[in-house]
């Protein structure tokens, strides 16, 4: 599974952070990013849960 | 206090301060969700009121039409001049970023961001541990407490305070402006006070932190340049004000709504107890179900949405609590469930103003749950015990007794 933050809609709110910080990091002004270039198996349960929980719908899945 | 004439008719004369939605603001939502998504009132000023998330958050992000340049949900005094009858900095940028539009938003806003990273915020975990310890052992082994007053609402004062720089011994003196300025918004006499109260205080901050800069949030904002100058008195005044009526009132909400919740809740508290792990998740349902914060927004220019004729100059109210309650968004939204995986609730707003204190608000939640969990993990609300609620811009509960 590979995941992409659009930085247009990520307002920083952290919930990905928050849900799954071996995925993802959050800079100084909240911007989001993925810091794993395929996310292992064992993590693609708390990487979907990221997805589901961003109020900005900022996060994708850009392949399984 | 104004009198409240008691609201007939929710869809087109509600009134947010009227003890009924104080106290029950949930039927009222579910009811205008059902039949009149947006009501509509001519109380204080012409103002509208979203109820469902869909409308609450396309709005949000619809900065053109919608402006925060005056962000009160009582309007108070917010047409007339701030510096009328005033010599000093100039107050017409309110609260920056909160009470402005880009690009006077985009430049204070990353002034804050950095002091309230999640990097940051881990920083002050143990300040807040501590302040919670203190405060618990004033009265855990007396048997009874009031959990909004003793508890909840001393801890976020003296987290800002420390950031701000500015002594934890007014702690008492800035809960009473906060307050005078946003629960009591609705009485010139208190509105002014406190936000009097607030103005000259931090006036002579920024005198003395001039002259003795420190390391913290004021001496910073004193100090920093924006494209080679820096920042103008009244902006730096603004933010520091920002920072501790934004930081006060709306975590101790939160933290006192949870607490009412637990002792009202004995499923939902003794697994939070057996089950601490379930913290993290437990936290965003709680600020979901009870999120404390209504912001508002000025229409720009008349436009139609969702078939409600808005004037330019009307207020739309920013219900975030109502989007978190909305079914359409959540699965059974009136049932706490402290484990619910899908929770994209707005507690924290949503779009370019997202509260710049979330990862602060959160972890002070967090943590003053565990600190009461961990000392007085069985509690219930007072036989008898009358709880008193805040409304209009931030609900919570402001007297909340409890015996254990």
């Amino acid at each position: 599974m590979k995941l992409r933050v659009d930085p247009d809609k990520c307002q920083g709110h952290a919930r990905c952070y928050g849900l799954a910080p071996e995925i993802f990091d959050v800079d100084d002004y909240g911007l989001a990013s993925v810091i794993v270039d395929v996310v292992p198996p064992e993590l693609e349960e708390k990487a979907r849960l990221a997805v589901a929980n961003c109020p900005e719908y900022a996060i994708e899945i850009i392949s399984e | 206090m104004t009198e409240i004439a008691p609201v007939k008719d929710w869809a087109t004369d509600f009134d947010v301060l009227e003890p009924r939605y104080v106290k029950d603001p949930f039927s009222i939502w579910d009811d205008l969700r059902g039949t009149c998504p947006i009501a509509h009132t001519n109380r204080r000023k012409s103002s509208w009121l979203p109820t469902r998330y869909e409308d609450v958050t396309a709005i949000a992000h619809d900065i053109e039409h919608f402006s925060s340049l005056k962000v009160a949900v009582i309007p108070g005094d917010e047409d007339e001049d701030p510096n009328a009858d005033f010599d000093g900095p100039n107050l017409e940028y309110g609260l920056p970023p909160i009470s402005s539009d880009p690009p006077l938003h985009t430049w204070t806003r990353r002034l804050l961001l950095p002091w309230f990273s999640h990097k940051r915020v881990d920083g002050y975990v143990p300040l807040t541990r501590g302040l919670c310890t203190k405060l618990l052992d004033g009265f855990a082994d007396s048997g009874h407490a009031d959990a909004a007053a003793d508890y909840a609402q001393q801890i976020p004062v003296r987290v800002i305070a420390h950031i701000l720089g500015v002594s934890p011994d007014l702690s008492d003196t800035f809960t009473g402006w906060v307050r005078d300025v946003l629960e009591f918004a609705d009485d010139a006499e208190r509105r002014q006070r406190g936000a009097e109260g607030l103005l000259n205080y931090f006036l002579g901050q920024l005198e003395e932190r001039r002259a003795n800069p420190g390391d913290d949030l004021l001496s910073e904002l004193l100090t920093t340049e924006v494209d080679g100058k820096p920042v103008d008195d009244g902006i730096v005044l603004g933010m520091a004000a920002l920072a501790l009526i934004a930081g006060v009132d709306t975590t101790w909400s939160a933290i006192g709504s949870s607490l009412w919740h637990l002792a009202t809740h004995p499923d939902d508290r003794k697994r939070l107890v057996a089950e601490p792990e379930l913290m993290p998740t437990a936290i965003e349902e709680l600020l979901r179900a009870y999120s404390p914060v209504t912001m508002a927004r000025e229409v720009t220019e008349d436009v139609v949405y969702a078939g409600c004729p808005m004037k330019a100059g009307d207020k739309v109210l920013m219900n975030f609590p109502a989007a978190n309650r909305d079914p359409e968004a959540f699965e059974h939204p009136e049932v706490v469930q402290l484990d619910r995986a899908h929770n994209r609730h707005v507690a924290f707003g949503s779009g370019i103003h997202r509260c710049a204190g979330s990862n602060l608000a959160r972890m002070e939640l967090q943590v003053a749950l565990e600190e009461w969990l961990a000392r007085i993990p069985d509690f219930s609300l007072a036989e008898g015990a009358e709880v008193t609620w805040a409304g209009g811009q931030v609900r919570g509960p402001r007297i909340c007794p409890v015996v254990f």
